[in-house]
């Protein structure tokens, strides 16, 4: 836009109080079909020049009535349902559900099938921060991370397939334990994934860590400290890069985890790059619960004792876990039939995302960007 | 939901007769257990009072307005609309539920206060979950709890979005995941699993129908 030739006003050098030029706040939409929102995410910017004063988020791009269709399906029927609501960590999903209503029909699942749901649970855990880190580094200008993370996803995603056929949305587990005896030989891939991708990991952060690219786009972006997170409800990754050291996985352990030894990394600054290293070392802390997990690993049945026709009693139950994105938690109302009442998901994506807003103003509008990667959402989840 | 909210008082004496009952087997004939197990079973697990210092605070304080439930081991108040904002205000403030999990409804079309509003809390200091319910009646509004966690503001759209239920006080109570125009709440008992907006849909989409 060329300013008239004769009217300089606007670039009165000498009275720098003016603005510099015309300096109208700018709304400029971001998405929905936009690479870097991973999905359909439109962010409604407010600017001024490249600086951000504001957001708003218009979500619902992918609204498909979760919640609605499993009033409308049995408990057993609505169990693939989940897996496509955060559909790059689709076990973990499977597992909330299911623990859910068995918590509501008062079984439990048999210790082989919690240990064979804890090592499914952790490698899709990495699978999916290997999926973040490699479209989050991808955002941000890295290219290298993302073939190098997607070849080792490659990995767990044939795991998977071995075990139950499916390599996205899994559906591994049923409700009262898990359908499929491992396939001979789960215990050995696990252990050479183990081998094999510790030292990958070593080599992600050597791409990454000392970079200076890296840390010029990740330290102190996206700042939220402890307090703003909790009154936000933010939880995972990004509640423990800001010094809270919450994991549900230790708070109020579920499946067999109370048994494994394992640490919860947090952060100090809440910046982008401590959410980066917490998201590094939980990938190696997972690996650590899936190698106690898969040599402790009991003999024995893989369902629990679970009638053909799951009919909970009437009653209400709220039962979350500790998903790779945060707490993701499951209300179901039943009233004694086959169909939930009312089935809630508590989704850890749609929370956090609101945590956007204050996390980029005053930043620009290419952190805005880095920050949507660093809140790892999914919009599977966030729109259900 | 309704019944099971109101029946506190009869869980009590099925708890207080399997007790005697299951003494007397062991004492007498090995084969009877089978005999209590039977009447329980179609009944299911029921809520029982939930006894602890802050009920009994919260009880002495709102008295009637207050009724305290657990059921398989997690902890709910059921208590009067009038007390909504104050009482989760007073659970944060004094009790250190500090972080709101979830705001969510759900809809009972034949009781005439149709929806109950559940608030699920947690604690970081104590660990604990606390959910808090009340119930209102359709057309009506409730105190909106952004003030108190920020997280509630979506929260409290989406419960907008997909019953229909006003929170006074919202700084921006729209639609989150329907779009603004939409008519009708998909998550009330009478909308269809297969209705929607035709009218929206013809308006916006140019298409007869979206199925």
């Amino acid at each position: 836009m060329s300013l008239p030739a004769n009217d300089r006003s606007n670039l009165d050098l000498e009275t720098p109080e003016k603005p510099y030029l015309d300096s109208n706040e700018l709304i400029i939409n971001m998405g929905p079909q936009h690479p870097a929102t991973h999905g359909v995410l439109r962010v409604i910017l407010k600017l001024d020049g490249e600086k951000v004063l504001g957001t708003e988020c218009v979500i619902g791009y992918l609204h498909r009535g979760v919640e609605k269709i499993a009033e409308n399906r049995t408990y057993t029927m609505f169990n693939p349902y989940v897996d496509r609501m955060d559909y790059v960590a689709a076990v973990s999903n499977g597992l909330g559900y299911c623990e859910a209503v068995e918590k509501l029909m008062n079984v439990e699942a048999p210790p082989r099938a919690k240990y064979i749901r804890v090592i499914l649970t952790e490698l899709n855990r990495i699978a999916s921060h290997q999926l973040w880190l490699g479209t989050h580094a991808l955002d941000i200008g890295a290219m290298t991370p993302l073939f190098y993370t997607f070849r080792d996803r490659e990995e767990i995603l044939k795991i998977f397939e071995k075990y139950c056929g499916a390599r996205l949305t899994t559906h591994a587990f049923r409700i009262g334990g898990c359908q499929y005896e491992t396939y001979a030989g789960f215990e050995k891939d696990v252990k050479n994934f183990l081998t094999f991708v510790a030292p990958k990991i070593d080599e992600y952060e050597t791409l990454l860590t000392t970079n200076r690219i890296w840390l010029e786009r990740t330290k102190n972006v996206g700042v939220i400290s402890a307090a703003d997170a909790i009154a936000l409800g933010v939880t995972g990754p990004v509640l423990r890069a800001s010094g809270v050291q919450w994991d549900l996985r230790k708070a109020q352990p579920y499946a067999a985890y109370s048994e494994f030894d394992f640490e919860i990394p947090i952060g100090t600054n809440g910046d982008t790059y401590d959410r980066y290293l917490v998201r590094m070392v939980e990938m190696r802390q997972s690996l650590r619960i899936i190698e106690q997990a898969v040599n402790g690993i009991p003999e024995g049945p893989i369902m629990g004792k679970v009638p053909k026709v799951i009919k909970p009693p009437v009653g209400e139950i709220y039962h979350s876990i500790e998903a790779p994105k945060g707490e993701l938690g499951y209300f179901i109302v039943s009233d004694g039939s086959t169909q939930p009442y009312r089935l809630r998901v508590r989704p850890p994506s749609f929370v956090n995302l609101q945590a956007l807003d204050i996390m980029v103003r005053g930043m620009l509008v290419a952190d805005v960007v880095a920050v949507i990667g660093t809140l790892d959402i999914v919009l599977g989840e966030v729109d259900r | 939901m309704a019944e099971e909210v109101k029946t506190p008082a009869p869980p009590p004496p099925p708890e207080g007769e399997k007790k005697p009952t299951a003494e007397k087997p062991v004492a007498a004939a090995p084969a009877a257990p089978a005999k209590p197990a039977a009447p329980a079973k179609p009944a299911g697990p029921v809520p029982l009072p939930w006894t602890s210092p802050l009920v009994e605070k919260y009880r002495s304080q709102y008295g009637s307005g207050l009724d305290a439930q657990t059921y398989l081991g997690q902890n709910y108040f059921s208590v009067d609309r009038s007390l909504i904002p104050d009482i989760l205000r007073l659970l944060r403030d004094e009790e250190e539920f500090d972080y709101c999990v979830d705001i969510t409804a759900v809809h009972y079309p034949k009781r005439e206060r149709q929806f109950d509003v559940v608030w699920i809390l947690y604690s970081f200091p104590r660990n604990e979950r606390v959910r808090v319910k009340t119930q209102i009646a359709d057309g009506a509004s409730i105190a909106s709890s952004v003030s108190i966690w920020a997280t509630a503001n979506w929260l409290e759209r989406e419960v907008f979005d997909m019953f229909g239920i006003k929170f006074d006080g919202h700084p921006d109570l729209k639609r989150i995941l329907l779009p603004d125009g939409w008519k009708g709440y998909p998550l009330r008992k009478d909308y269809g699993i297969l209705q929607q907006d035709q009218e929206w849909v013809q308006i916006n989409l140019g298409i007869e129908s979206g199925q």
